[in-house]
């Protein structure tokens, strides 16, 4: 029986425009037999998780290089939990300082990829954690 | 990326370099590479100051005047962004780079639901005239340009920068700005773009139209190879694209009836600095050669003045180069960088700083940075002669090899229509990205080279003293534009603002009416929303 592809949304969420990281990522996860939608930039909360439910996706992996990561994660967060998008997982990339990563673990954020991380690592935890409807 | 790739045999020894121009670099170069590849001194590589200029835009270079040194900088409130600019001008900083915070950059006033999280955060916060006067005050802004790195609203600032000098009794013809101002590649790889092409490419040739007329010592545009290169693309591609976005700006103040020599003089280049240091150098060279021809063959440029053929550059940055692992590594980088900088002759200059990699610098990181530029041009002896890298056989020769290269991806554009409909397209986009993600299997596979990434790893982790974000910074700014807001002739603003649609909508010159707008303490906001309701936004295209 074919095992169902992995759907993961790359999101840029807020106002800051760099994308090549989410760009390289995607690249990444498709090579790796996911199935990838790209948000393009200036993503409100609202649109990401939108789109989200539009392509029944397993994932949503945010990528944050301004350093607005914590507020913009916690929004997705209780935005996800008011839609019960509990099923859904979320991981994040980027610029991502060592001290922010508990607090986003708080959050229940466990994936946390910051820029430079292999995309083995990435990707076989990503098709760990993700759950398939 | 930057980086070449080295093809080794089992002991070590290099048995290709290739570098990412594709070109292959060989063990050693002579009078036969010359004759190879057809250099001739006076059609090449004339004295400095002739054309095509690939030896440098002047006879003296450095020994007239040493590069401008110009730290982006900016943060906060325009209060503390003052405090900044001071720091770095009372260390021997002669220009100013201004960083503005994205709601600034994205049309947003710092009130506004968009900018939560983001304000003073990358950049400063300006929502009106009021928090230009701040950043502004006690800098003599008739000896001191500001290059103001803004793009999508670079219309507003050069307005604001106006209005900011007056209220400070400078004339707008002893002002020296220079905005950004370069959507196209804000559109392949910075994302802080805002209308659709057309009026947006429309906006920046009003800009230049206006500047023309109006304001002398201003550069209308600094067209950024920077952020292309930074997303992806080769040097070659890096100058191409800059060549070519160049000409969509000059084609669009053609079609309103000018001569080309009475604008495109003005026009200035921002060029990445990272990567292999003799690929860089050759890269600045080729580009101030194929820029002037490009000018005059194209467009028949230089005939009333030659001066306006100068390829005009910072030449800086480097970011994509520096790391996050063994962060006082990006020291050293950034002074082999300058040095290219330096050896390919820039008239401005600016470093990434060591934490750059983390957030935006630490005033001791800045001010490293700006040594490093101070030590070469000071101690070291770039200051000597000018390209003295010239009648290298290798330099010469990688020199034409570049330029071919170079021709061939500013044809490839050419071929699709112009630059306009290939960023339009996605083409542009979909290459950068295509290549930033073999670059970084290159990294990850240790086929390319990254000192502390993946080779010479060992060793604890430094921590690095980083630049804290002051939330309370935007309660500052949000109490400021209240005040504004409470105290300004609202009357004024309204009318101001209608007026500024009216113009829009006609597709009249807005500068003008943008200047009122801004004496009136209409906000960035108001004003980038009468464009927004006007243009409408930009639909990304997709790439995947």
């Amino acid at each position: 029986m074919d095992k169902k592809r992995i759907r993961v949304l790359v999101a840029k969420a807020g106002l800051d425009g760099h994308d090549r990281g989410a760009k390289v990522i995607s690249f990444a996860l498709r090579d790796a037999g996911m199935e990838v939608v790209y948000s393009g930039l200036h993503q409100t909360i609202d649109q990401i998780v939108s789109t989200a439910m539009q392509e029944a996706v397993d994932v949503i992996g945010l990528s944050m290089m301004s350093g607005a990561h914590l507020p913009i994660c916690q929004k997705l967060v209780e935005k996800m939990r008011e839609k019960k998008m509990e099923d859904v997982l979320v991981v994040v990339g980027g610029v991502i300082p060592k001290q922010d990563i508990p607090r986003l673990r708080d959050m229940g954020i466990e994936g946390v990829f910051p820029g430079g991380t292999p995309f083995e690592e990435s990707v076989r935890w990503i098709q760990e954690h993700a759950k398939r409807a | 990326m930057g980086v070449a790739r080295y093809v080794k045999n089992e002991k070590d020894v290099i048995e290709d370099v290739i570098l990412q121009s594709g070109i292959h670099v060989k063990p050693m170069y002579g009078p036969n590479d010359l004759e190879e590849v057809g250099f001739d001194y006076e059609r090449d590589t004339p004295d400095p100051g002739q054309y095509p200029f690939t030896r440098g835009i002047h006879p003296l270079g450095y020994r007239s005047r040493a590069w401008t040194t110009r730290q982006y900088s900016g943060f906060g409130t325009p209060k503390e962004t003052n405090d900044r600019f001071k720091f770095l001008i009372t260390h021997g900083q002669t220009g100013l780079n201004v960083a503005f915070d994205l709601p600034t950059q994205m049309g947003y006033d710092s009130d506004n639901p968009m900018a939560e999280g983001e304000v003073g955060r990358v950049g400063m916060a300006v929502d009106s005239l009021r928090d230009f006067e701040i950043a502004f005050k006690g800098i003599p802004l008739n000896r001191i340009g500001s290059g103001l790195t803004i793009n999508a609203v670079a219309s507003i600032m050069l307005a604001m920068y106006q209005a900011v000098g007056e209220k400070y009794g400078f004339s707008k013809n002893e002002i020296s700005a220079t905005p950004q101002n370069d959507i196209l590649k804000e559109m392949v790889g910075r994302g802080a773009w805002i209308y659709p092409v057309e009026p947006a490419v429309r906006l920046i040739g009003d800009t230049i139209e206006y500047a023309m007329k109006e304001m002398p010592r201003t550069n209308p545009v600094s067209v950024c190879g920077y952020h292309i290169r930074e997303s992806g693309a080769t040097p070659v591609q890096e100058i191409a694209y800059a060549i070519q976005i160049a000409n969509a700006y000059i084609d669009e103040v053609l079609h309103r009836g000018y001569d080309v020599d009475d604008f495109v003089g003005r026009f200035s280049f921002n060029i990445n600095i990272y990567g292999n240091l003799w690929e860089q150098v050759a890269k600045f060279r080729a580009a101030r050669k194929l820029w002037a021809k490009n000018l005059r063959e194209r467009y028949g440029a230089g005939k009333k003045n030659p001066k306006v053929l100068f390829f005009r550059g910072l030449f800086g940055g480097g970011g994509s180069g520096l790391t996050k692992s063994q962060p006082e590594n990006n020291i050293m980088r950034g002074a082999y960088y300058a040095l290219a900088a330096a050896l390919g002759g820039a008239q401005t200059t600016a470093l990434c700083s060591f934490d750059e990699a983390y957030t935006i610098p630490t005033p001791r990181a800045a001010l490293l940075s700006l040594r490093t530029l101070q030590l070469l041009m000071d101690e070291m002896g770039l200051r000597d002669t000018v390209d003295p890298l010239a009648g290298s056989y290798f330099i010469e020769t990688l020199t034409k090899q570049l330029e071919e290269k170079i021709l061939e991806e500013i044809k490839k554009i050419d071929d699709l229509g112009g630059m306009v409909k290939a960023v339009s397209s996605g083409y542009v986009q979909r290459e950068v990205a295509r290549q930033a993600y073999e670059f970084e299997r290159g990294v990850q596979k240790g086929d390319l080279i990254k000192v502390g990434v993946n080779r010479y790893t060992e060793g604890e982790e430094e921590d690095v003293d980083l630049h804290e974000y002051r939330g309370q910074s935007a309660e500052e700014q949000m109490r400021s534009l209240a005040e504004v807001k409470r105290t300004r002739d609202d009357k004024e603003v309204t009318r101001c603002l209608r007026q500024l649609e009216k113009t829009a909508r006609e597709k009249g010159n807005v500068m003008p009416d943008l200047l009122q707008c801004c004496k009136a303490y209409a906000t960035v906001g108001e004003m980038a929303g009468v464009f927004r309701n006007v243009f409408g936004e930009f639909k990304e295209p997709s790439i995947f």
